[in-house]
């Protein structure tokens, strides 16, 4: 199904007014072809049938934002960027009495299972606290279980050996009946929580604050406004993570972070 | 193949490619004119992310036209050859900027190049031009329809030509008016559109 630009903007609209989910700063393009994909998936036969659909049903809503919302992710995710992690920010961390991260738009898990585990193996893991957010309860009920299809394993144990893991993958997780569950010893550090980058407010404060392909789908001023939440939920030389085609260099706040290292999108706030 | 009958005035061509592509677009762009009063947005598949600043390089040594990777909310200008990439969609907004997109892969690829047609022909409708070179699998046929759908020029290269005759073939299945393109006749193609 094909989606009007004015339709669109009524579908922005019903979710607004009817159940209080803000779209309005999401880019156009990406947001459109989401709900036509949706429409397609679940067979609407006409773009009224499908506001309908959206209007009058409440439990049909869950689904609606789970899947406007990009909930791909991976373990390991561009290896790079962890090895980078490993040999510029856990060092720094390692100094501290008490660590703090935020991941957010985590997703279901996959990267927040990824960091514990670099930081378990630099042995920081029990005094560490990870806060795994997302806008959508259904994918970060599947983070806290930490169960995902085995089939993935091969790629994501790749990952791993390319993101400088030192040890045997498999060690992380049981196998059974074509899933695997990753250890509690992972999760027992980690707090799960919705929280909404277009609306909520900072809840606390973090020495690294992860974001990786979320702010693509979001206009100027939206991200804008999620650079300067980021930035008061940030220590004093804490560090920001990016997705690599996300910047802070035109956020108006570039002059108080420093690009930790040429090539990948980590700043550290020096001001 | 009439390419002196196309007529300037397009402000965008999308190029799609798989398998047996690089060479040709390689082929063509020393050929292409420089300050071409158009956007030249190539969307190729690859198979990992670290062969994509490798091909920018190789395609930048080919001409003198500005040749880079796509950043997210920038403005799509003429004269420029934007490179779409690795592990992202790439969409055009209204206001004529990308987006980028990292959900699912489409037709097993990412990017893929249905979506960057389909999208670009939204917002350009008949200024816009489409090229589907040499590949191994069908992406890039449905989002011909939808460019057709908007009056889009179309161009396919000429399966018995590609190295790979799969995805021009699966377009020419389902597309109905279009162009066959030789390699070699590209980089006329291209310079006739502006």
């Amino acid at each position: 199904m094909q989606i009007a630009d004015e339709e669109l903007e009524l579908l922005v609209a019903d979710l607004h007014d009817r159940y209080g989910y803000d779209f309005s700063g999401y880019a156009r393009a990406s947001l459109k072809r989401r709900f036509e994909r949706l429409a397609g998936l679940d067979k609407f036969p006409s773009f009224a049938e499908f506001r309908y659909k959206i209007l009058k049903d409440p439990v049909y809503i869950k689904r609606v934002v789970e899947e406007i919302t990009v909930n791909v992710t991976e373990m390991f995710r561009d290896p790079h960027f962890y090895l980078a992690l490993r040999a510029e920010i856990l060092p720094v961390l390692a100094t501290y009495p008490f660590i703090r991260i935020w991941l957010a738009g985590v997703a279901s898990g996959e990267e927040a299972y990824s960091m514990a585990i670099l930081l378990y193996e630099a042995n920081l893991l029990h005094k560490t606290l990870i806060y795994a957010t997302d806008i959508n309860p259904a994918v970060l009920d599947v983070a806290r279980k930490g169960i995902y299809p085995a089939a993935k394993m091969k790629q994501y144990s790749e990952n791993y050996l390319a993101a400088g893991g030192k040890g045997d993958f498999s060690e992380y997780y049981t196998a059974r009946y074509g899933y695997i569950k990753l250890n509690e010893e992972l999760s027992r550090r980690m707090i799960f929580s919705t929280h909404n980058l277009v609306s909520d407010a900072t809840f606390n404060e973090f020495q690294v604050i992860i974001c990786r392909n979320v702010l693509i789908y979001f206009d100027k001023t939206l991200q804008d406004r999620v650079f300067h939440l980021f930035n008061d939920s940030l220590d004093i030389f804490g560090f920001i993570a990016l997705g690599s085609k996300e910047t802070l260099k035109f956020s108006g706040m570039s002059d108080k972070y420093k690009v930790l290292k040429s090539g990948e999108k980590i700043w550290r706030k020096i001001s | 193949m009439a390419e002196d009958l196309i007529g300037p005035g397009y402000q965008c061509v999308v190029i799609g490619g798989s398998a047996g592509s690089i060479k040709v677009l390689i082929d063509a762009l020393p050929a292409i004119t420089p300050h071409l009063r158009l956007a030249i947005v190539v969307v190729l598949h690859r198979k990992n992310a670290a062969d994509n600043s490798l091909l920018v390089h190789l395609l930048r040594s080919k001409t003198l036209m500005l040749v880079k990777e796509i950043e997210e909310k920038e403005p799509i200008c003429s004269g420029i050859c934007y490179i779409a990439p690795p592990d992202y969609h790439v969409l055009v907004e209204k206001d004529r900027t990308f987006s980028l997109d990292a959900s699912e892969k489409v037709n097993f690829s990412r990017p893929s190049i249905d979506v960057t047609f389909e999208s670009a022909a939204v917002v350009y409708g008949a200024s816009l031009a489409c090229v589907l070179l040499s590949g191994a699998n069908s992406d890039g046929a449905h989002g011909l329809i939808m460019a057709g759908a908007h009056n889009a020029l179309i161009a396919i290269q000429d399966p018995a030509t590609a190295e790979m005759p799969a995805m021009p073939r699966s377009a020419m299945n389902v597309v109905e008016n279009y162009h066959i393109l030789q390699p070699e006749q590209l980089a006329g193609f291209i310079n006739n559109l502006a």
